[in-house]
């Protein structure tokens, strides 16, 4: 028998300009009273900077946060720069104010889950366990 | 020819790749069974050079914000940094909400700043053997200084200060947790105390205090981490420190302390899975006292590591 000790491993960022942090922060403690490990960057991040912690923090799975409307930029912006750094296996998953129209596109840019504000945790928790499942399936170290 | 993975990933963290100093940290974070393997791969040279720095104190005191400061003061100086930001994990549930790196942001997108959040995961001992592995991992990658942020309450925090060649305890006014520091014997560990937030009502005070408990009045500095008064001075005396340190003896005697410490460490995390399995397998009467139930566990096992770590 192998002994490790695997650990979910998450980051939860807020990009864009606008400072409300609250539910990303249910999500955080949500995910941290289900066992994961989750890395907290604050508010105000650009998605270079989303992508560089991300990286360092050897994640699996980045949930983004956006109330400010400007998701159709900066959730693909995010998963762009992941590709530009090598990391495009990083899974990134979104929630916030997206209106119904805006799901397809954001699943096209690469984001693997939309949470809406009626979306229940577990649904969201469930969704990050098979994230960080997926990914760690596909790694070959 | 087969490319073993291991070998291509410590050439990539020797080659200062972001991705593989991270992957490697985590590979002996989970006891993923090459991590012997990757450890011994790694180069001595830079491990025997790197300063390790700890960073301690209550939580609230501002040592993330002091770590983000000293980080850009060694950035001036050109050195590479590595930062290790410890938090407890949850008893409950095993997880953890790690947010030091929210006061470090402003370097998030400085190739030579590499942070690297850590999670206690309940280990006891086994945490300085982690961390001490991410020190080396991160040496390796060439970082020369390396910043271990701890919340000064424990006993295994006190554990991870021994692995730092030199230790800061961080103090801020109003927190009342000076007494605590003293009772847990953080003052006579450290060797520098920072009275951190010099702003604040009570800053004045509190350095009486410790410069009253301290050894030396010269241990004891005032900082404002959120304007960064203090602070060039605070790193000054840091280097100096380093300095002296390397040429009359004390670190080397550290070193070797430290060395022993992380040996016996991995020896207890080795030997972990053996014991729990051990444990349940045995007829843990409750009748029976905790100590003798112990020898006989040991010596049913011969004191034989898991092989497949
Ligand atoms: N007034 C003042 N506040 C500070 C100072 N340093 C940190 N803080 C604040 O104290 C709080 C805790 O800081 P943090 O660095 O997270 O403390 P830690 O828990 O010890 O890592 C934050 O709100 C900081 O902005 C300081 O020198 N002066
Ligand atoms: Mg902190």
């Amino acid at each position: 028998m192998t002994y490790t000790t695997q650990k979910n491993r998450v980051l939860i960022g807020k990009a864009g300009l606008d400072g409300h942090d609250r539910g990303a922060k249910v999500i955080a403690r949500a995910l941290r009273d289900h066992g994961f490990e989750v890395i907290y960057t604050g508010i105000r991040r650009t998605p270079e900077e989303i992508a560089a912690a991300a990286i360092q923090e050897d994640v699996a799975a980045i949930g983004l946060s956006s109330l400010s409307g400007a998701h159709l930029r900066l959730f693909p912006a995010v998963v762009e720069a992941l590709r530009r750094a090598g990391a495009g296996d990083i899974r990134v998953l979104g929630g916030g104010v997206i209106p119904a129209e805006d799901i397809p596109l954001l699943q096209e840019a690469g984001i693997i889950e939309i949470f809406t504000p009626g979306t229940p945790l577990e649904r969201i928790i469930a969704a990050f366990t098979e994230a960080c499942a997926s990914h760690r399936s596909g790694r070959s170290l | 020819m087969i490319i073993d993975p291991i070998e291509t990933l410590v050439q990539q963290v020797q080659a200062k790749n972001p991705r593989a100093i991270a992957r490697a940290i985590t590979l002996v974070e989970d006891h993923d069974s090459r991590a012997g393997q990757l450890l011994s791969a790694l180069d001595p040279q830079s491990i025997e050079e790197m300063t390790v720095i700890g960073i301690t104190g209550p939580p609230g005191a501002g040592k993330s914000t002091l770590t983000g400061r000293l980080i850009a003061r060694f950035r001036s100086e050109g050195r590479r940094v590595g930062i290790i930001a410890i938090d407890p994990s949850s008893p409950i549930s095993g997880g953890a909400i790690l947010g030091d790196r929210v006061r470090m942001m402003e370097h998030a997108l400085d190739g030579d700043v590499i942070v690297r959040s850590m999670a206690t995961r309940g280990r006891l001992g086994g945490l300085c053997a982690a961390a001490g592995a991410a020190m080396r991992i991160m040496a390796a990658g060439g970082c020369s200084v390396i910043l271990i942020e701890t919340v000064g309450v424990g006993q295994s925090e006190m554990d991870i200060i021994s692995l730092a060649d030199i230790t800061l305890l961080v103090l801020a006014p109003g927190l009342g947790d000076e007494i605590q520091a003293m009772k847990a014997g953080l003052l006579e560990v450290a060797d520098l105390l920072v009275v951190n937030k010099s702003d604040s009502p009570g800053a004045e005070t509190l350095t009486l205090e410790m410069e009253t408990a301290a050894h030396d009045r010269s241990q004891v500095w005032q900082t404002d981490a959120l304007t960064g008064k203090g602070v060039a001075e605070l790193t000054s005396r840091l280097i100096a420190l380093d300095r002296e340190h390397r040429s009359d003896g004390t670190r080397s005697k550290r070193r070797g302390q430290a060395h022993e410490r992380e040996v016996i460490d991995w020896a207890i995390e080795l030997l972990r899975p053996q014991l729990s399995s051990a444990a349940k397998a045995m007829d843990c009467r409750q009748s029976a006292d905790p100590r003798q139930l112990a020898q006989e566990l040991l010596s049913a096992l011969e004191l034989k590591a898991n092989p497949d770590i």
